[in-house]
């Protein structure tokens, strides 16, 4: 649906996008993560027509975006981030001068898309006089007012409160079932909840692209684990530890509560935890705590963007 | 056909412009101060030589809409591109060409509406004497089209800058400049004299404001809207 190939892009000497490319298919909400000015608004605007790209080609749908701007721009519903609209116009009018412009005539597809928004009581209001998520939502009205089949949201739940960010999110889901949905956000929760693939960018370049699933389970193979004893000082804690077949480095763990914390970083896939129970067992300390650490999509993330930095 | 759907952008544009000059107070407040300046320069030597004609007040028009016009214009592109609202139009399916001539359009019209309120100092005229309507006419045909190429460059001028009172300024130079061109004359070599002339704004505007309908005066502000459009089209193609 959306192929994204070799895009460049430069302001002056300085390279925003550096060479990505991707591929996103019909019916995926993908997730476009990255740390602030990493270049994500930049991608997206590529993507709607609104920059053109110093290099590379993107295509979407049938339509390449530097040749048919206007059937690219049909195709999609764009949501430029923190929703600027007209703050002189009311709802109402905003939506109708939005929709004449997809040549949709009538009320009727303006109501009902007020009503998936949740904008309907707000429809006679100035632009400038709502709230910041009132704001967003009739944003969000004015990229899907036209049913598009690709929709791009350019941090769509920034500066919502949480049940807010709960109904975006639910909405975005129930359209992710039809149409193609692209949204970028700092928000690593957001992109667990909702998207089926992610994409990370680190000053303009891609560091990943995957499916959710495999994010992080691929990484979690080689857990760590947390074991946490009273009755042991930690160097007998370490070396017990250690004897463990597949148990890599140990290190030690803060514990405040007068216990011995160590965490153990496995070479194996293995799960450790049934022989580091009867380690702990056999030498008679009391256990209170034995965990694996899964590794979120937080560690892939910093990880990949910090790593860079050294 | 490409023609047609322009024209209905433009209409879409154009529609929502207008109801935006009449939802803010910076419409109306340009009208009063337009009806305010004119209307005194009016009467003031309308009684004076109590002549039925409303040469007075086409003569000064053209300085007048110099100032008026940018002051319209200024904020038709650079709010959006201050807002941010320029991105979400950019985006959504609608030829830059429309957008353009909705923008001119609106604004052309809206000095229209603004200038409407001026027929009653034909009628006024009218009431002392007998009324030539030649040049009424001709009068008001004129500042149509002078509305038209002043909306253009307004818009151009605005085109260039996120900040609106640059849009403002340099629209106004541009402006003054050809209404003010042909009070140069004198410091030009009589050979070049003609150019000069042929330049100025006031020079068309007053042919046809005194009813003498020339091909080539409609020519000139129609060019001179033309150009603007170009202009502005060049300005925005820049998607760096």
């Amino acid at each position: 649906m959306i192929s994204v190939n070799g895009v460049t892009k430069y302001y002056g000497n300085f390279c925003a996008v550096n060479n990505i490319s991707f591929t996103i298919r019909k019916g995926e909400i993908t997730g476009l993560l990255g740390p602030n000015g990493a270049g994500k608004t930049t991608t997206l605007r590529m993507l709607t027509c609104y920059l053109r790209p110093s290099a590379g080609k993107i295509t979407l749908g049938d339509y390449l975006v530097d040749e048919n701007p206007l059937e690219v721009k049909r195709m999609i519903g764009y949501l430029p981030e923190s929703a600027p609209l007209y703050a002189d116009m009311l709802v109402y009018d905003y939506l109708v001068y939005v929709g004449k412009i997809h040549a949709i005539q009538g009320d009727a597809r303006i109501r009902e898309i007020a009503a998936v928004c949740g904008i309907t009581e707000i429809m006679h209001k100035n632009i400038s006089e709502l709230s910041k998520g009132y704001r967003q939502r009739v944003g969000l009205a004015h990229a899907m007012i036209h049913d598009p089949d690709i929709l791009i949201l350019d941090e769509p739940t920034s500066g919502l409160d949480p049940n807010q960010i709960i109904e975006i999110r639910t909405l975005i889901k129930e359209i992710g079932k039809k149409k193609t949905v692209i949204l970028s956000t700092h928000i690593l929760s957001e992109v667990e909840a909702t998207c089926d693939r992610v994409i990370i960018i680190d000053r303009g370049t891609l560091v990943a692209d995957s499916r959710m699933a495999d994010i992080t389970s691929g990484h979690n193979k080689k857990a760590r684990l947390m074991v946490r004893v009273k009755g042991a000082d930690y160097d007998a804690l370490s070396s017990a530890l250690k004897a463990l077949p597949g148990a890599g480095s140990v290190t030690r763990a803060d514990d405040p509560d007068g216990l011995t914390a160590a965490v153990v970083a496995s070479e194996t896939t293995d799960d450790l935890r049934p022989a580091a129970y009867a380690a702990v067992k056999d030498r008679g300390w009391t256990l209170y705590e034995l965990s694996r650490e899964h590794e979120t999509l937080e560690h892939v993330f910093r990880r990949l963007t910090k790593g860079g930095l050294q | 056909m490409k023609f047609r759907e322009t024209l209905n952008e433009a209409k879409i544009i154009a529609r929502k412009e207008i109801l935006s000059y009449l939802t803010t107070p910076i419409g109306y407040i340009v009208i009063t101060v337009f009806l305010i300046v004119t209307g005194w320069f009016f009467f003031s030597t309308f009684f004076l030589y109590g002549q039925a004609e409303l040469r007075g007040f086409f003569e000064l028009l053209p300085l007048v809409l110099a100032f008026v016009v940018p002051a319209i214009t200024m904020r038709l592109f650079a709010e959006e591109k201050h807002s941010g609202a320029y991105e979400t139009l950019m985006t959504l399916p609608i030829s830059m060409e429309g957008v353009i001539l909705g923008k001119i359009l609106a604004g052309t019209g809206f000095v229209l509406v603004m200038c409407a309120p001026t027929l009653l100092y034909a009628v006024s005229a009218a009431m002392v004497g007998s009324l030539d309507i030649g040049p009424i006419m001709g009068g008001y045909l004129g500042t149509a089209l002078l509305a038209l190429a002043f909306s253009a460059i307004g818009v151009f001028a605005s085109s260039i800058t996120k900040n609106q009172i640059v849009a403002f300024m340099i629209g106004l130079a541009m402006c003054l400049f050809i209404s003010l061109i042909d009070k140069f004359l004198f410091f030009v070599p009589s050979s070049i004299v003609g150019l000069f002339e042929y330049l100025g704004a006031d020079y068309h505007f007053g042919n046809i404001s005194r009813g003498i309908i020339d091909s080539r005066d409609i020519l000139y502000f129609l060019s001179l809207a033309v150009l603007a459009f170009i202009g502005t089209s060049k300005m925005l193609e820049d998607r760096s």
